[in-house]
């Protein structure tokens, strides 16, 4: 019941199952790691910690047993490209993990799916199995000796909060997905206490990607800070919503004029947890070094209330929050009573300046990145659309 | 009666003990198996795998009330949660809302008295391109419109 939302020329459909992984396994785990590293690749998960340099981190560390973690839970509002990679390129996404497995010293990946995508796990497991029966997974991978990388799925149970990959880890070990304090990081002690490396799904396709293309060809692409390609999730009012692939460092306004959305009044970059950013910054770049995302857009036509827009957010955060620091838990829910102030007209300036102020506080003190990001749509749209904001009528309850 | 579906349950669980282990990170599978074959996770259940797993009932229901997907509460055959996040809302998630609660004569966060569905709000699905998105158990609907959700709710009618 799901339509095809692929818009534009993917370059992972020019890739064979397998062929990245043939190709990192010619190469020692060393050299592998330097590829990743030199394609400059980072985290398309949202975060974009440089991928090779997480990599030699988790491959440095000393232990009888390591996890490579599919990070697959997909929460962040907006974003669906990660559910369109397991429908059409899954078997790159496994490649990467196992080259993963081989460049650490790992034999156990495991893909943390979350429990909306259930739909998926049927036609995973099979390509899963297709993979043992290929000897791509499994006793001595690709013939090769003491090589024994496995995958299984664990199925998520509906929290978003579970796509920070220390809360992840606590769900994996049957706990409440609360984040947990860095350091220590996943590399040194994650899943049970053994080095992990949590990777995004685009990230390990893109890893197979890099093997059969090379480093140098992703380097040239996008921008010097943020190189290669990246897919982009984008929905709202646009004529053709869907996922895209644009090189990092694209344009607001060359992204609209593909997706059919120019005259957009505000587009939201990061999902709920992104910012807003209003048309006269339409030439900003998506890019780490200016408005970063893992790859969610929303576009807003002129017809929408913003305040609708973080209304809607800070709900969401109200309820994803996991409760377990002051900052987010008691913030979100106090910001979202300003804006509904704010939507009767019954907001003074006074307070929504302590509005600001405890929004900056939630971004510093919070314990995890979803309350230290929570607060990053409120105060965009408070910062552009402040005349929006203030003109409006009380509103007769 | 009682002590049967008590004896039911604890076999059950015993099952998936075999089957998943009885280590603490077999607590999760467990309850998302018990939770498709029983609907609910009712209080003897969350006793009974604590016991297994030599864990505290209370650290069970922990786990089963922070998680959306695990629930204590008793749940319909057919779980319906409709996306409430931001593009399914500007795509018109609110008129599907209403037409659900009219068609099913409950609003959110109830059961039919029959105990056939259970109507649930839920946050972003993955299909924001074609929202509004729907999820009935597993089955997941894109492009929900107010006059397709009598269609809809029929299909799942005449099943059991
Ligand atoms: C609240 C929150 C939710 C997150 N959700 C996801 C997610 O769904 N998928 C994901 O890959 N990363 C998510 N992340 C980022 C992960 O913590 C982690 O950085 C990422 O999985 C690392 O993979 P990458 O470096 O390949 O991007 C989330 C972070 C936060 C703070
Ligand atoms: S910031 Fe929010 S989600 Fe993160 S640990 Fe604190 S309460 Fe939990
Ligand atoms: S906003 Fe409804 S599926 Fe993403």
């Amino acid at each position: 019941m799901i339509q095809e939302s692929i818009r534009n020329q993917i370059t992972f459909s020019q890739i064979a199952a397998a062929e990245g992984l043939k190709a990192g396994l010619q190469i020692t785990p060393e050299a592998l790691i330097d590829q990743v590293r030199e394609s400059g690749i980072r985290g398309r998960g949202g975060a974009g910690f440089p991928t090779g340099l997480k990599w030699a981190f988790t491959a440095a560390e000393k232990s009888d047993k390591k996890y490579v973690i599919c990070n697959a839970d997909e929460g962040e509002p907006g974003t669906f490209k990660d559910r369109v990679i397991f429908e059409n390129w899954a078997d790159l996404v496994f490649d990467g993990m196992a080259l993963a497995g081989y460049a650490i010293g790992a034999d156990e990946g495991i893909v943390y799916l979350r429990a909306e995508y259930t739909f998926l796990r049927e036609k995973l497991e099979k390509c899963l199995a297709e993979r043992r029966k290929k000897v791509l997974l499994g006793e001595n991978c690709l013939g090769m000796k003491g090589f024994n990388f496995d995958i299984h799925i664990h199925m998520g149970s509906g929290a978003y909060v579970c796509g920070e990959e220390t809360a992840l880890i606590e769900a994996l070990e049957g706990k409440r997905g609360e984040a947990r304090n860095r350091p220590p990081f996943p590399a040194a002690s994650g899943y049970l206490g053994k080095p992990t490396l949590v990777n995004n799904v685009e990230t390990f396709a893109w890893i197979a990607t890099i093997m059969v293309k090379g480093s140098d060809w992703f380097r040239g692409l996008g921008t010097e800070k943020s190189s290669g390609l990246k897919l982009f999730s984008i929905s709202g009012d646009v004529e053709s919503p869907g996922v895209y692939e644009f090189p990092m460092g694209i344009s607001v306004n060359q992204l609209l004029t593909e997706v059919g959305g120019r005259g957009a009044k505000a587009v939201q970059i990061g999902g709920a947890s992104g910012t807003c950013v209003p048309s006269a910054e339409f030439d900003r770049a998506i890019a780490y070094e200016d408005v970063a995302t893992g790859g969610s857009i929303i576009v807003f036509g002129q017809q929408r209330d913003l305040l609708d827009v973080a209304e809607n957010f800070l709900e969401f955060f109200e309820d994803e929050s996991c409760g377990q620091c002051t900052p987010c838990r008691i913030g979100n829910s106090k910001l979202l009573e300003g804006v509904r102030l704010l939507k009767k007209g019954e907001c003074s300036a006074k307070y929504l300046n302590e509005l600001c102020k405890l929004a900056e506080t939630m971004q510093i003190a919070s314990k995890c990145g979803l309350g230290q990001s929570s607060p990053n749509a409120f105060l965009s749209i408070v910062k552009h659309f402040r005349k929006e904001i203030f003109n409006r009528e009380p509103v007769a309850v | 009666m009682l002590i049967s579906q008590h004896e039911q349950t604890l076999d059950q669980l015993q099952g998936l003990v075999e089957k998943h282990g009885d280590q603490r990170n077999a607590l999760i599978p467990i309850l998302q198996d018990f939770r498709d074959q029983s609907g609910q996770i009712t209080d003897y259940a969350m006793q009974a795998v604590a016991n297994l797993l030599k864990i505290e009932p209370s650290e069970v229901y922990g786990v089963v009330s922070f998680y959306s997907f695990l629930s204590e509460r008793p749940q319909g055959n057919f779980v319906i949660r409709l996306c409430r996040t931001i593009s399914c809302d500007m795509a018109g998630k609110q008129a599907v809302a209403r037409q659900l609660e009219n068609d099913l004569g409950i609003t959110f966060g109830e059961t039919t008295k029959d105990g056939r569905f259970s109507l649930e709000w839920a946050n972003c699905m993955g299909v924001c391109d074609q929202g509004p998105a729907m999820l009935v158990n597993e089955t997941l609907y894109t492009k929900v419109s107010p006059e397709k959700v009598g269609e809809i709710l029929d299909s799942f009618k005449s099943r059991a």
